[in-house]
């Protein structure tokens, strides 16, 4: 019988974008208003981007709908960084995230899966959730 | 008659089964074993040969055929053995039936009635102690479990491995035959071993082989009295299959007694070393409690909250066992990290590991580590994992440099360092530590905050996010009597970061040793502590987990374990799939092959349909998040009738 050790928690795998990596490892997840802006992003196909997302295996530490996780990868979208500061991460990232170079993923997929991150749908208001209301007194 | 003795067989295990029958005084003692009786003694006097003053060769035995007459006993070993583990107030006895352990099964389901302890029947026999893991983790008091000679504790290794990481008491009963000469031909030898300690001793804290019924009833004591004690771990008693089988000869039931159990008072801090911790806490500017297998009952529960209150310290809980409510404004968990690089004391109870702690490792080509915290940040230790640490297995951890290292049980030295920093805190410095604690509340009260913010993303996605489903769950549960018995650290912690958790049965803590399979048995055994108290035990159960030995869940409907078990099914073995990543990343080649040996799709798995086809009811896949909340509503009413009840939900990765 085999047996697989599961690092839940201690092995945070970033993969993909950011100062937010480090801050996410922290248990700080950025909100999308301490992210900079995304600017200068470059023309990307998000249809593609999101295929490429899951064949990429962005979504195994991020969430299929970049939603992040404490655990594994920080929340990449709707707001995703600026798309320079997304590029120089996968390319030679400082924390847990493994590398993703040119060779296994081009600019132009970068630009498209930029693309999924910034078509990613604002979160619905949360007092439209009554399953996340405040459930205690303070 | 002088009964026929193997001379291989080590005088000291007076385990010689014709020896047993033949002290017994039953009737027809002269002719018990025909073959080695008369035609023995007739055959040695033949076959000797004559003047050479060795041992007279005996021939093989043959059939006893009709002339045994002795066929019956009304008291056997085995019934002795009952009454000690009645002694000790086991309740349950787990395990899969093997024939080496017979002797005491019949008893038990005879003699004992079946009741304290109760058998409880399991298609594996890492189901059995990770059942009897579970059951410790609410109860507070060892399962015992059965194990057959050598393939049942083979089958049993890895959750013992798991127990012994998790220091969690498991006491573990296994057969053997010892005696070469009494085994039956053919499975039974295979079944059967030397030494059967030998394949789990690196990670038990104390075995032993009962050479007679008295030998058994002081080990058995001994070994419950060892396994309680911290560092608590499991424990062995390999009980031979014919002290089970035999009659109690008269002179051995002269001997019987069962020794009185005084359980060990578990070890508190040396006082001077307490002292200097409780002084360092309280004159500390940022300090920061770290608990992870801290709390052994509710009333470590209760004594880390009045430490925490007393200072206004901040605690991160690692979540080894309930050690802090979830909602109570110095929970830190969420921000630990940074709270850790800020501290100037740092005061670790019960830590697997204080160097992971305080130190970062890059899982890189080239991999690295720094510390993360300040130059001159004062570490305290008290642990009991001090107190015994064995070479072979590496559960230990890297050696972690701290300044004060108290070896004791963290719970019990509690009570004297709350005392101690109260004598150290006067009203000045009281003020400044409401003001601290008032700074501290406020931070928890953003966290939680944000982590109903950040439960909204992909709300609505499917497959359905683990928040969503944390939620979901929540909302179904949150006015019952309820208990999470599985971990969560595959759903991100977010029942931890949304549920209000407040008390000690609420949360049972990890596995230890990290060895898959665990789960489901665990909060099946976890479950059936609960039952008698009405408890509505929960689990989130992961996919891969399910797989191993899913036989537990026609347990669970057998013996009517209530469990709801919510799935958390990202159809793979996901950990591996980000370590797969991992190296293609690193090694800069094909990263769309991931899921190759990790994923568990084509075909998807029914568990549903495997969960019905043990009896349990159940539910799935599900894949709209809509339906979800619905369907745990109805698997609730299931659970409170007393069944268990299980829904598949195919869920976002973590």
């Amino acid at each position: 019988m085999k047996t697989r050790c599961l690092l839940f928690l201690a092995l945070p795998l970033v993969a993909a974008v950011t100062i937010a990596a480090r801050a996410s490892a922290e248990g700080q997840t950025p909100t999308p208003a301490q992210r900079p802006a995304a600017t200068a992003a470059p023309a990307g196909n998000a249809e593609n981007g999101k295929k490429l997302f899951t064949s990429y295996g962005c979504y195994e530490c991020h969430g299929r709908e970049a939603q992040g996780s404490t655990a594994t990868g920080p929340r990449l979208g709707p707001r995703p960084l600026a798309f320079a500061a997304l590029s120089k991460y996968v390319r030679q990232p400082t924390g847990q995230m493994p590398p993703y170079t040119s060779k296994v993923v081009s600019d132009a997929d970068l630009a498209d899966i930029y693309a999924f991150l910034q078509a990613r749908p604002q979160p619905p208001a949360l007092d439209s959730i009554p399953l996340l209301k405040p459930l205690i007194n303070r | 008659m002088k009964a026929f003795k193997d001379k291989t067989m080590s005088k000291n295990l007076s385990v010689d089964r014709r020896g047993f029958l033949k002290s017994a005084a039953v009737t027809g003692a002269a002719a018990l074993i025909s073959g080695a009786g008369a035609a023995g003694e007739s055959a040695a006097q033949q076959s000797g040969p004559a003047g050479s003053g060795t041992a007279p060769t005996l021939p093989r035995e043959v059939d006893p055929s009709g002339e045994v007459d002795v066929l019956t006993t009304d008291r056997p070993g085995g019934d002795f053995m009952v009454d000690v583990i009645k002694k000790l107030n086991i309740d349950y006895v787990a395990a899969n039936p093997g024939s080496s352990f017979r002797g005491i099964h019949e008893s038990i389901v005879n003699y004992g009635g079946n009741k304290a302890p109760e058998f409880i029947t399991c298609c594996h026999e890492e189901s059995s102690v990770a059942m009897a893991h579970g059951y410790y983790k609410i109860e507070g008091k060892p399962m015992a479990v059965l194990c057959h000679g050598t393939v049942g504790l083979q089958h049993a290794s890895m959750g013992i491995y798991n127990a012994y990481c998790d220091r969690v008491p498991v006491y573990v009963l296994a057969g053997n035959t010892i005696d070469a000469t009494m085994r039956r031909p053919g499975v039974e030898w295979d079944h059967s071993v030397q030494d059967a300690a030998a394949m789990v001793r690196d990670y038990t804290k104390w075995d032993d082989l009962p050479a007679s019924l008295p030998h058994f009833a002081e080990s058995a004591v001994r070994a419950y009295k060892i396994a309680m004690t911290p560092p608590m771990m499991p424990v062995l008693v390999v009980i031979d299959g014919g002290l089970q089988e035999d009659p109690i000869s008269p002179e051995i039931k002269a001997r019987l007694r069962i020794p009185r159990l005084t359980l060990t008072s578990p070890p508190q801090g040396d006082s001077a070393a307490v002292a200097e911790a409780a002084r360092l806490l309280a004159n500390a500017v940022n300090p920061v409690i770290v608990a992870d297998r801290a709390a052994r009952t509710s009333a470590g529960m209760k004594q880390l909250i009045e430490l925490a209150e007393t200072l206004q310290a901040p605690v991160v809980d690692q979540g080894g066992r309930m050690n802090f409510p979830s909602r109570h404004p110095l929970n830190h968990t969420d921000g630990g990290r940074a709270l850790i690089a800020n501290a100037d004391v740092i005061l670790g109870l019960e830590l697997t590991d204080f160097w992971g702690t305080v130190d970062a490792f890059r899982d890189s080509l080239v991999r690295s580590s720094r510390a993360i915290i300040k130059t001159g940040t004062k570490l305290i230790s008290i642990t009991a994992g001090d107190l015994y640490v064995k070479g072979n297995y590496q559960d230990f951890q890297r050696y972690p440099e701290v300044d004060l290292a108290i070896a004791a049980d963290a719970e019990a030295t509690l009570p004297s360092l709350i005392e101690a920093v109260k004598r150290q805190i006067n009203a000045d410095r009281k003020r400044v530590l409401q003001e601290r604690g008032g700074k501290l509340a406020d931070t928890h009260h953003r966290a939680f905050d944000r982590s109903r913010a950040d439960a909204a993303y992909a709300w609505d996605a499917s497959p359905i996010s683990t928040a969503r489903l944390s939620a979901e769950l929540w909302a179904q549960i949150k006015n019952e009597d309820w208990s999470l018995v599985s971990e969560m650290g595959g759903v991100s912690r977010w029942p931890m970061r949304l549920w209000t958790f407040d008390k000690y049965y609420q949360f049972i803590g990890g596995s230890g040793g990290a060895g898959v399979g665990y789960g489901a048995p665990a909060s099946v055994g976890a479950a059936l502590a609960n039952k008698k108290y009405g408890r509505l035990s929960v689990s989130i159960q992961n996919d891969g987990d399910f797989m191993y030995a899913p036989g537990v869940w026609w347990t669970a409907a057998h013996h009517q374990i209530p469990l709801l078990a919510v799935m958390h099914n990202n159809r793979a073995y996901h950990q591996e799939v980000m370590h797969l990543q991992r190296m293609a990343g690193r090694h800069n080649r094909g990263i769309t092959r991931a899921s190759i040996g990790t994923t568990i799709e084509s075909p998807n798995i029914d568990y549903a349909k495997v969960a019905q086809g043990f009896g349990v009811h159940a539910e799935g896949p599900i894949t709209d998040p809509k339906e979800l909340g619905p369907a745990i509503k109805r698997a609730v009413e299931i659970v409170k009738r007393g069944e268990p009840a299980l829904i598949d939900v195919v869920t976002q990765p973590r």
